[in-house]
């Protein structure tokens, strides 16, 4: 039996890094501050020690350069693991993502797949005002050519990334900065991987389905358990993956329970608990008992001072869901 | 690593580049003795060759463009010594980060006309399957990654195939082209500071034709060269008259040896001139003179190189003659054949998206081919 250890979520992704870096020796990381100083939230830490300057390297503040030079070792034989420092700054680097990387393999008609995984630190709840607290996991979702792809514990956090690393596809590994040190848990110390593109039933329930990814399933477990005490029976699903996404478990769920809420941090309108709803409608239609419902962020930029408000939490998660069940 | 900005490290990054000469021919198509060894007749006939054939390819394409048979079409007609000659001086490994304005490094490079005509064409023998506009290449087996349009987002890759180069010691140097609008992007920005910082073996080369699109080189920068912007990320930057085979190898040999010797990038702005449109879809009449390309002409890199081939005694007006006349021949057989494949099959359509279609893009396609198999029962084959 494999030995496991108590761990956060930062030190299960070092885990995962260090344990790819040496089993793959074309692997690179690239990415401001995260070599000699291990990275602002020390996912790197220790890297560039164990595998050398040329192979964790620190680079010039620039997210576009980096994406685009990513691309090119890729091309060149290399799997580049890049780090774009939070997910607000990854705008500069886009046209690279989503014209480049994500075309890539489409448009050489395969001859060429450039693998790069993308790690970003996501969300608020930091108190990090509009530039360090967004979830712009929309924008690449609705570009066809990437994985998105979110962890929401320590033990899925280090085995999704060992299957993102391993995948052949690009992925964007939105990682939820705000439990990054809060989720502990019990992770094995061996190489595991969690599958990607499905999604993972982590409660069971009869009343109705809630449905979230990276730092909204802990929010949801929490409101699922303070639902159990007024009677609900609420059955919480990780999607874990956006794209593509595993409705199949979704409409299952669904389907039995009659009830959907999305919840997620970014803006409501074109968030992608709009897609979730609208997909699986064409499945669930028939055994629905009240509306498909969408939790999300408000259409404003993402708020400072009053942040708490923005971000759903487990009391409004359960005034929706109290509505839904008795709709 | 030093941040310090005096003047004697950039002076000293300037020296690290040999003094090259702007031009080499001379107008009646001689060279300086010492030049002559650049390039041996064999060879000279060859570039002569090459070059025939892209004017021969382009003229082609423009007039099967104009009769509605090809959806677009991008000449380089007047800037194919830059483009064959900076090829000239690869090894056949070395990668070509290429813009759409460069099909003479493509011809020197030896990827087989037939492969070209299809891509053009977007037949169902494409390598590409069909899926990019005209001119937009990729030919793995050539070292040719695959051509975008948004101009300048090549430039980072080629900086991050020089770094994979280097680390995974295949002694590869990309060479990546670009217009001299495409200056102006921040792309162009980070990967040459990218470079310089990581000194990777590459080399980059700036078709300075005068225009993008519409728009003069004096709306792009207010810099007296763009060459001089290499000093500013730490390596050289030499320009030299893009339309002088001579002056290109002479130059590009140089940069590529450099690179491959662990010298780190460089940087080469070519003077040339774009004589005809920017793409079919572009009228140059609007923004320029009609005299100004016909200046041009005279510096024409064919009657250039041409002229000194007869300095050398090779390819006489009969050879050229009768070259210009197989490549027509040869284009035209090609077109004929490459018109008469089929497209692409639509299942092509789904794929390569991911390695392996996700759940959603699996249903949309099946829908797809449920409408399809009520409209045209016998059309399309269901796998």
């Amino acid at each position: 039996m494999s030995e496991s250890k108590s761990m956060n979520m930062i030190g299960a992704l070092n885990q995962a890094l260090d344990l790819y870096l040496e089993r793959e020796t074309n692997a690179v990381i690239l990415g401001e501050d995260v070599g000699h100083f291990g990275g602002v939230f020390r996912v790197t830490a220790g890297l560039q020690e164990k595998y050398g300057v040329e192979r964790v390297m620190d680079a010039p503040l620039a997210e576009a350069g980096i994406a685009g030079m990513a691309v090119g070792m890729a091309l060149g034989g290399l799997e580049p693991i890049i780090e774009i420092q939070f997910a607000d700054f990854i705008f500069p680097a886009i046209d690279q993502i989503v014209n480049e990387l994500a075309k890539y393999r489409y448009r050489s008609g395969a001859q060429y797949a450039p693998k790069v995984v993308v790690r970003t630190p996501y969300g608020g709840g930091i108190r990090g005002g509009h530039y360090h607290s967004q979830s712009p996991e929309a924008h690449f979702v609705h570009t066809p050519g990437l994985r998105v792809v979110f962890p929401s514990n320590p033990y899925m956090a280090k085995g999704l990334l060992l299957a993102a690393l391993e995948c052949p596809d690009p992925v964007i590994f939105f990682e939820p900065k705000r439990i990054y040190r809060a989720s502990q848990g019990d992770v094995p110390l061996e190489y595991y991987t969690v599958p990607l593109d499905r999604a993972w039933t982590m409660r069971h329930g009869e009343d109705a389905t809630l449905v979230a990814w990276g730092a909204m399933v802990p929010i949801c477990l929490e409101a699922a358990a303070l639902a159990e005490g007024e009677g609900y029976d609420i059955e919480v699903i990780d999607l874990a993956s956006l794209a593509p996404y595993d409705s199949a478990t979704v409409e299952r769920s669904v389907t039995r329970t009659g009830r959907l809420l999305v919840v997620h941090e970014a803006p409501q309108t074109c968030g992608f608990g709009a897609e979730l709803v609208a997909g699986v409608q064409d499945v669930v239609f028939p055994y629905l008992e009240a509306p498909l419902r969408r939790l999300g962020g408000f259409d404003t930029p993402f708020p400072y001072t009053l942040e708490s408000h923005y971000m759903p939490s487990a009391d409004r998660i359960l005034f929706e869901l109290r509505e839904l069940i008795d709709y | 690593m030093s941040g310090s900005a005096d003047t004697a490290s950039v002076g000293a990054t300037k020296a690290e580049f040999p003094e090259v000469p702007f031009a080499i021919l001379n107008a009646d198509g001689s060279c300086d003795p010492e030049y002559r060894e650049l390039i041996d007749d064999a060879d000279v006939v060859r570039v002569l060759q090459t070059l025939w054939l892209n004017r021969v390819i382009d003229q082609r394409f423009l007039k099967l463009q104009r009769q509605g048979r090809l959806g677009f079409y991008m000449t380089s007609t007047g800037e194919e010594a830059t483009t064959i000659g900076a090829a000239y001086c690869l090894r056949d490994d070395d990668p070509i980060f290429l813009t759409y304005r460069e099909l003479g490094a493509l011809l020197w490079r030896g990827v087989p006309l037939e492969m070209l005509m299809n891509q053009l064409i977007g037949n169902g023998q494409d390598v590409n399957k069909g899926r990019q506009m005209p001119i937009h290449f990729c030919f793995r087996d050539w070292a040719v990654p695959s051509i975008s349009s948004p101009v300048g987002t090549q430039l980072p890759h080629a900086c991050g195939f020089g770094y994979a180069s280097r680390l995974r010691g295949t002694a590869q140097v990309p060479l990546a082209f670009l217009g001299e609008g495409t200056a102006s992007q921040g792309d162009f920005h980070t990967a040459l500071n990218f470079a310089g910082v990581f000194r990777t073996p590459c080399v980059f080369v700036i078709r300075n034709n005068g225009y993008a699109i519409s728009t003069p080189e004096s709306q792009q920068t207010a810099s007296e060269s763009l060459a001089i912007r290499a000093s500013g990320y730490g390596f050289p930057g030499i320009r030299i008259d893009g339309n002088d085979f001579l002056a290109v190898i002479n130059a590009m040999g140089q940069a590529v040896e450099r690179a491959r010797g662990g010298g780190g990038p460089t940087l080469v702005e070519a003077l040339t001139y774009r004589i005809g449109a920017h793409s079919t879809a572009d009228d140059p009449s609007v923004y320029r003179s009609a005299d100004e390309p016909e200046r041009w002409r005279a510096l024409d890199p064919l009657e250039r190189l041409t002229a000194h081939a007869r300095w050398r005694g090779l390819f006489s007006e009969e050879d050229e003659r009768a070259w210009r006349e197989s490549c027509e021949a040869r284009i035209s057989a090609l077109v004929t054949a490459c018109e008469a494949w089929p497209p692409p099959p639509l299942e092509t359509l789904f794929q390569d998206v991911l390695r392996d279609p996700g759940l959603q893009l699996r249903r949309q396609r099946d829908r797809y081919l449920a409408y399809l198999r009520v409209r045209e029962p016998d059309a399309h084959e269901v796998p």
